[in-house]
């Protein structure tokens, strides 16, 4: 009797991870069946008749081609060079002060949305931005604006450079997480002690081992890269633009007579997605191939070290420097009154833009501040119970469901969304907070995990058995031990998803039906008009609120346990 | 029957059994079970709290004063245990530490807090409640983990290699406070140990993990080879 309660506990603990997998796959595969439909003229529309006349009107866009060949040519473009500037910063850097510095660095880049940094870097780049400044008139002769395409360029690479800039941090976080697994250090000295150079010695020994646990972070880097909206809106070519731009035009068309096309279009961003992730495996397997024959040769590549150790620095710096400079042109803009060109600051500053965009700014961040808080709350508390239930239960977390965990960053956003709004349509849930929090969620919930797991599962297990044999019960050593002592990597979670829900542009824009107006959608609408001093303030409060949120991760335990130094933080 | 009894235990994982004692600790005593790592000793200390791994497969049972605890939870066992190290929760303070553990039957903040302050006495710790636990010395936090666990009233105590982080001196004390105030309560107790000085200061019956009797003085002998199989 008493071993059959031990073996089924009560309490619903149990079914947090699949309430949590359905909250988070539901929608993703509800949407693909959404967005299924209409592709095929299965729903009742105007001119839509079932079979494959979206398609066929897909195919009659004369953008279709060189849209398509953008997507795939700016994603594998920015993701390689990402990911290289990440492992070549990780082999070579390592131990240097600069390395320390871009650590420090890590987590503010982490916070700042994809938005803003594209924002910051369309100041930067356009031909009357800061670097047109910064050399006019005395080396390029400009009293004027030039007449040049350095922004929203028709090769993409404005959008690749922005890209670049947001991944590296992210892709070099996820490869820090996993390299204490690697054995890394003591390799790293067997391959020197070999006469092998510090590069190859890394990619040899540590690469292998680290890139299979980077691989679903990268897989969701490409399928992220290829289909990005803000960004590409922001940063990207426009005739045509990159598909998923593309559909989320037809998609946002208020006649609806698109929406078949877009839907089309949507299975074929899927499809190039999933053949460009085929691809990208194909040339891991390459690249296996190659690194294994080199070893075998016994390269030393000591040649390698030279060069791209500084190349790799510089990137990085580069990277690093172009969103910090960016996000400063955003705070002088918001604050410009005369701006000519080719100054390099306003002749006055003013509070003017602020004052007036006010009333506006106020009623997007209470909205943004409010998806976010329900988003992340919701997240967080379901992350615990799959946490705690695996905890009680003895779970062992699979590789499956870390796949599933990935899932809703891998299937491209521009492919199920079309599909979810059509059902939120249908329900009438369209253009409802709740519904957009409830779409926020579905990207929330991964990153929350994928945040707390690994510190919440790290944690020394003895306290909760010397805690048991001391009488207490799973419920109070889950809220008087584990949850203040992991006080610190809750918070960072928390401030992850604030950060992840106050970037979402996609799914408020489609969720939202334009009714849910947030800073992030407000900042990317705006951005196509050239107002830069309201996009100034817009794209400052969107990145002040994930910033605050991880200032809040570090404040508050820091203050909470002031008096505790057991609870300090290892330096 | 009073103490605490290991009724036919015997635990195994694949072909390897790994403990396997039939005995019983009676109330004062103190058992010493001996052998270096790797053989079974924090299995049985597992086994008799009950948190044991899956992946072992335990036959037999636990009674504590004639009650059998075998299929309760680790919580509902009353048994204490000291670890390697002390284990005490960095984020309370030592009064948070030990009410932690004090039952939640003894009611009212001053109750409660006289209660603590005693403990404190008697651990040489007078006037330490509010202190950080990081702050103390390595004897300070090895006593007041002791008070933690006797102040929750286990009615048996387990040490798994308690004074193994001590430097020699530190030790001998520790060792001698633990041993003289679990005889005090009357608690039967297994002192887990690889170091023939432990057994040694424990002066009681010595066991292998399966059950082998072992000699009381293997004096100038380290514990490893003794006990080599």
């Amino acid at each position: 009797m008493r071993a059959a309660m031990k073996l089924f506990p009560r309490g619903r603990l149990r079914l947090a991870p699949r309430i949590t997998l359905a909250l988070m796959l539901g929608p993703v595969l509800a949407g693909l069946a959404g967005t299924l439909a209409p592709a095929f003229g299965l729903v009742p529309m105007p001119d839509a008749p079932p079979g494959l006349a979206a398609f066929r009107q897909l195919a009659d866009w004369p953008g279709l081609r060189p849209a398509a060949v953008l997507s795939l040519t700016t994603g594998l473009a920015s993701t390689a060079l990402a990911l290289a500037i990440t492992l070549a910063v990780l082999a070579l850097l390592q131990g240097t002060r600069a390395f320390a510095l871009l650590l420090r660095l890590l987590s503010p880049l982490l916070a700042v949305p994809h938005a803003a940094v594209a924002l910051g870097l369309a100041f930067l780049l356009a031909p009357s931005g800061w670097i047109a400044r910064a050399l006019s008139p005395w080396a390029t002769g400009w009293h004027a604006p030039p007449d040049l395409l350095t922004l929203n360029d028709p090769a993409g690479l404005a959008l690749v450079a922005g890209l670049v800039a947001k991944e590296v941090p992210f892709l070099l976080l996820m490869a820090l997480a996993a390299l204490p697994q690697t054995d890394a250090p003591r390799r790293r000295m067997v391959a020197a002690t070999l006469g092998y150079g510090t590069a190859a010695g890394w990619a040899y020994t540590v690469l292998p081992a680290l890139y299979r646990q980077m691989r679903l972070p990268v897989y969701a880097v490409l399928a992220y890269a290829m289909t990005v909206v803000d960004m590409a809106m922001i940063l990207g070519p426009t005739r045509p633009p990159t598909l998923a731009v593309q559909i989320t035009l037809w998609m946002t068309d208020p006649s609806l007579a698109q929406r078949g096309m877009a839907a089309a279009a949507a299975l074929l961003q899927l499809a190039l997605v999933v053949g460009a992730l085929l691809a990208w495996r194909a040339a891991e397997l390459l690249a296996k191939r190659l690194l294994i024959c080199r070893a075998m040769a016994g390269r030393r590549g000591l040649a390698l070290d030279g060069w791209l150790g500084p190349l790799a620095g510089l990137l990085a710096a580069l990277a690093v420097a172009a969103v910090a400079l960016g996000l400063a042109g955003l705070a002088v803009w918001s604050v410009a009154g005369l701006w000519q060109f080719p100054d390099a600051l306003p002749e006055t500053l003013t509070l003017n833009t602020w004052s007036r965009a006010a009333p506006d700014l106020q009623a997007a961040t209470t909205l943004t501040l409010g998806l976010a808080a329900l988003a992340t709350a919701t997240a967080i508390a379901l992350v615990l119970a799959c946490l705690e239930a695996e905890a009680r239960h003895g779970l062992r977390p699979t590789t499956r469901a870390l796949w599933l965990l990935y899932l809703p960053l891998i299937v491209p956003q521009i492919a199920f969304l079309p599909g979810l709004q059509f059902l939120a349509l249908v329900t009438g849930a369209e253009g409802t907070a709740l519904a957009v929090a409830a779409a926020h969620l579905v990207f929330v919930l991964p990153y929350v995990f994928l945040s707390l797991a690994p510190p919440w599962r790290a944690w020394d297990g003895r306290t909760a058995t010397a805690a048991a044999t001391l009488g207490a019960s799973p419920f109070r050593i889950f809220w008087h031990l584990r949850l203040p002592m992991l006080l610190r990597p809750v918070l960072t979670a928390a401030a992850v998803g604030v950060a992840v829900s106050v970037g979402q542009y996609l799914p408020t824009l489609l969720i939202g039906g334009g009714r849910v107006v947030t800073l992030t959608t407000e900042a990317v609408a705006l951005s196509s008009g050239g107002n830069r001093r309201i996009i100034g303030t817009y794209a400052l409060l969107q990145m002040a609120l994930p910033a605050l949120a991880f200032a809040m991760a570090i404040a508050l335990p820091a203050l909470v346990f002031r008096n505790r130094r057991g609870m300090a933080v290892a330096a | 029957m009073t103490g605490l009894v290991l009724d036919n235990l015997l635990v195994t994982s694949g072909d390897t059994t790994w403990v396997a004692l039939h005995t019983t600790v009676a109330r004062g005593e103190v058992l010493t079970i001996m052998g270096p790592s790797g053989t079974g000793k924090s299995t049985l200390l597992a086994a008799i709290i009950g948190t044991l791994a899956p992946a072992f497969r335990m036959t037999g049972k636990v009674l504590l004063d004639g009650v059998d605890v075998t299929d309760r939870p680790t919580r509902a066992r009353r048994i204490g245990l000291l670890f390697q190290d002390d284990v005490l929760f960095p984020h309370l303070s030592v009064g948070g530490n030990l009410a932690f553990a004090l039952p939640a039957s003894i009611r009212g903040r001053r109750a409660r807090r006289d209660r603590i302050a005693t403990a404190l006495v008697q651990a040489g710790l007078a006037g330490f409640a509010d202190r950080d636990p990081a702050t103390l010395s390595g004897g300070q936090r090895a006593r007041v983990a002791l008070m933690r666990t006797l102040l929750a009233e286990p009615r048996a105590l387990l040490l798994d290699e308690p004074f193994s982080r001590l430097d020699a001196d530190l030790r001998a004390q520790i060792r001698s406070f633990v041993l003289t105030r679990a005889r005090d309560e009357g608690l039967p107790v297994i002192l887990v140990t690889h170091d023939a000085e432990d057994a040694r200061a424990a002066a009681g019956r010595i066991l292998s993990p399966l059950g082998k009797e072992l000699p009381k003085k293997p004096q100038g002998v380290e514990g490893n080879a003794t006990l080599a199989r």
